[in-house]
Parts: C-alpha cells; sequence; structure tokens
C-alpha cells in the first residue's frame, strides 16, 4: 500500500511523458492540460490502491487512458472512424526504395526530413485504439504485456492494434515524403 | 538487388524465408519474442542483406518516431497540478473520516 505524502515525490516526474501521450490523444492543449490534472487528482485519491514497487508509470498511464476514453473521447465533435485502412509490411521503406540500385538516400533522407509537426501529426490521425496502442509502444516504449494491462485489452489485440497502427502511421509518413518527391509512385515493385 | 518476400534469400542455414521474417520483423524489434525464435529471425537477418537493411530502416523509424514526439509541459500546468494536489491533502487532513496521519 503506497503513501499518500509521498505521492507528490514519486508522480510528478512522469508528467512530461503523461502530457505528450495527453496532447496525442486529446488533439489539443487545452483538453490536454485538463486530461493531465485529472489524471493526477484520480491518481492521489487512489494511491492507497497502488502497490509500491510495481510499475507507477504505467499505474498512471492506465488512469490517464481510462480517463481519456471515458471522459474525452465522447467530447469530440469529430465523429471517430474505429479502424485503419489495411497497408503492407514495410510500406514507407518500399516507397523510399524501388531497388534500383540507388541506395539509402532516399530512406535517409526521409528520416532526416520528418519534422515534430508531421510525427505528431501522422499519430493523431490514427483512430483512438490504434493511436493509444502506438503511443505506448513506440513512444513510452512499454511492453505489450504492459500495454494490455493500460488498455484492458487482450495481448493479441494489443499486437494487433500497435502493428496495423504502425502500418497505417507509415502511410501518411510517406505522404509527407511524397511532398518532397522522396517516393516512387504506385505500389512498390515485387523484387 | 531486390528480394522475393515468398522465396528464400541469402543461403539456407537459417530456416526462416524473407516473407516470415518481415512478417515477424515488429515483434523481433519490440523484443517480444521467444529466445529460439528471436535467435532464427537474428540469423536470418544477418544472412540477408535486403532483410537486414529493412529491419535497420523500420528500426531508426522507430527512433525518428519517438524522438520527433517529445512537448514540454508547461510551467503552468506543473504549478495548477501541484496546487490541485496539495488542496486535496489538505481537505483531506481536515475533513471528517480522514484516514490516519502517517507517524
Amino acid at each position: 500500500m503506497a503513501d499518500r505524502a509521498r505521492f507528490a515525490e514519486q508522480a510528478m516526474e512522469h508528467m512530461p511523458a503523461l502530457y505528450t501521450a495527453a496532447l496525442r490523444m486529446t488533439r489539443n492543449s487545452a483538453d490536454a492540460e485538463d486530461l493531465v490534472q485529472e489524471t493526477y487528482l484520480k491518481a492521489y485519491r487512489s494511491f492507497d490502491s497502488f502497490t509500491e514497487g510495481t510499475n507507477l508509470k504505467a499505474w498512471l498511464y492506465r488512469i490517464l487512458t481510462n480517463t481519456y476514453i471515458n471522459s474525452y473521447r465522447a467530447a469530440k465533435r469529430r465523429p471517430e472512424v474505429s479502424d485503419v485502412e489495411d497497408v503492407e509490411d514495410l510500406y514507407l521503406y518500399h516507397r523510399l526504395s524501388p531497388g534500383d540500385g540507388s541506395g539509402r538516400s532516399a530512406e535517409d533522407e526521409a528520416l532526416a526530413g520528418f519534422t515534430d509537426d508531421e510525427v505528431k501529426d501522422a499519430i493523431e490521425a490514427l483512430p483512438d485504439a490504434f493511436r493509444i496502442a502506438v503511443l505506448l509502444a513506440d513512444v513510452e516504449g512499454f511492453s505489450y504485456k504492459e500495454i494490455a494491462e493500460i488498455t484492458d485489452v487482450p495481448i493479441g489485440t494489443v499486437m494487433s492494434r500497435i502493428h496495423r497502427g504502425r502500418r497505417a502511421l507509415q502511410k501518411t509518413l510517406a505522404g509527407f515524403a511524397e511532398e518532397r518527391g522522396l517516393v516512387t509512385a504506385g505500389p512498390a515493385a515485387a523484387s | 538487388m531486390g528480394h522475393d518476400e515468398r522465396g528464400r534469400c541469402g543461403g539456407d542455414a537459417s530456416d526462416v524465408d524473407c516473407g516470415e521474417a518481415v512478417r515477424q520483423l515488429y515483434v523481433y524489434l519490440d523484443g517480444e519474442l521467444t529466445e529460439q525464435r528471436r535467435l532464427e529471425i537474428s540469423i536470418h537477418l544477418d544472412e540477408c542483406g535486403p532483410c537486414a537493411d529493412a529491419a535497420g530502416f523500420e528500426a531508426e523509424l522507430r527512433a525518428v518516431i519517438s524522438s520527433r514526439c517529445k512537448d514540454r509541459v508547461p510551467e503552468s500546468l506543473i504549478a495548477r497540478v501541484a496546487a490541485a494536489i496539495a488542496a486535496e491533502e489538505e481537505s483531506q487532513a481536515s475533513g471528517p473520516g480522514s484516514p490516519p496521519v502517517p507517524a
């Protein structure tokens, strides 16, 4: 059982990560700030149910994610689609590598060229379930098991959301690379 | 040079073909394969240039996504949350039915 008096000293250091996730979830800073504050208050109030020595960051993310889903998602004006398009494996890589022996210049140029705003926009374009899974895996580095516990879904579902979300993300990023003339037109050749 | 995702390439010391390696690539990069499976994919990547190149790209892309996705927390939010918790502490300490104060 965790001691509430020690909540702030243990929990405050996770705020930058939680705020980043909240921004990607809500897509605006006013809602993100409210979401983070609500998360901390809920966490403080239920801190005695947190088991000291277990993963505090994952516990805070679980509260953040549940609060977002219960309070903020429904409030969005934008109708939320619940699925992503099927995109093939290595989508971006194949678009950048025409296989004509031109080497890695387009790949390196594209990777170096993606701006913060492009990457954030690409993540924010994903539907909720995929966005949250990709955020937790690729931005925060949680394991499949931790993500399953945070989002309360089976590991198989977590893996499917992460992998499909990443591929959809690659398609959006390929669009940005295309604007710079870095991708080949049409589907990549099979050989 | 290209690679046929359904065929083998780069020798056959490993029993994994390119299609399989690509399908398992994310789980491999996530460090979530069993040790035996991880080893098999790793051997394939050692032997197959095109798959190793693709794996390198995916790993770099992951690093790019993570590093481009950081936001600075507004100082005002840190202060706001700290104040909200302090107010909550205050009301708990003085309110009825408050938990025993730790020694």
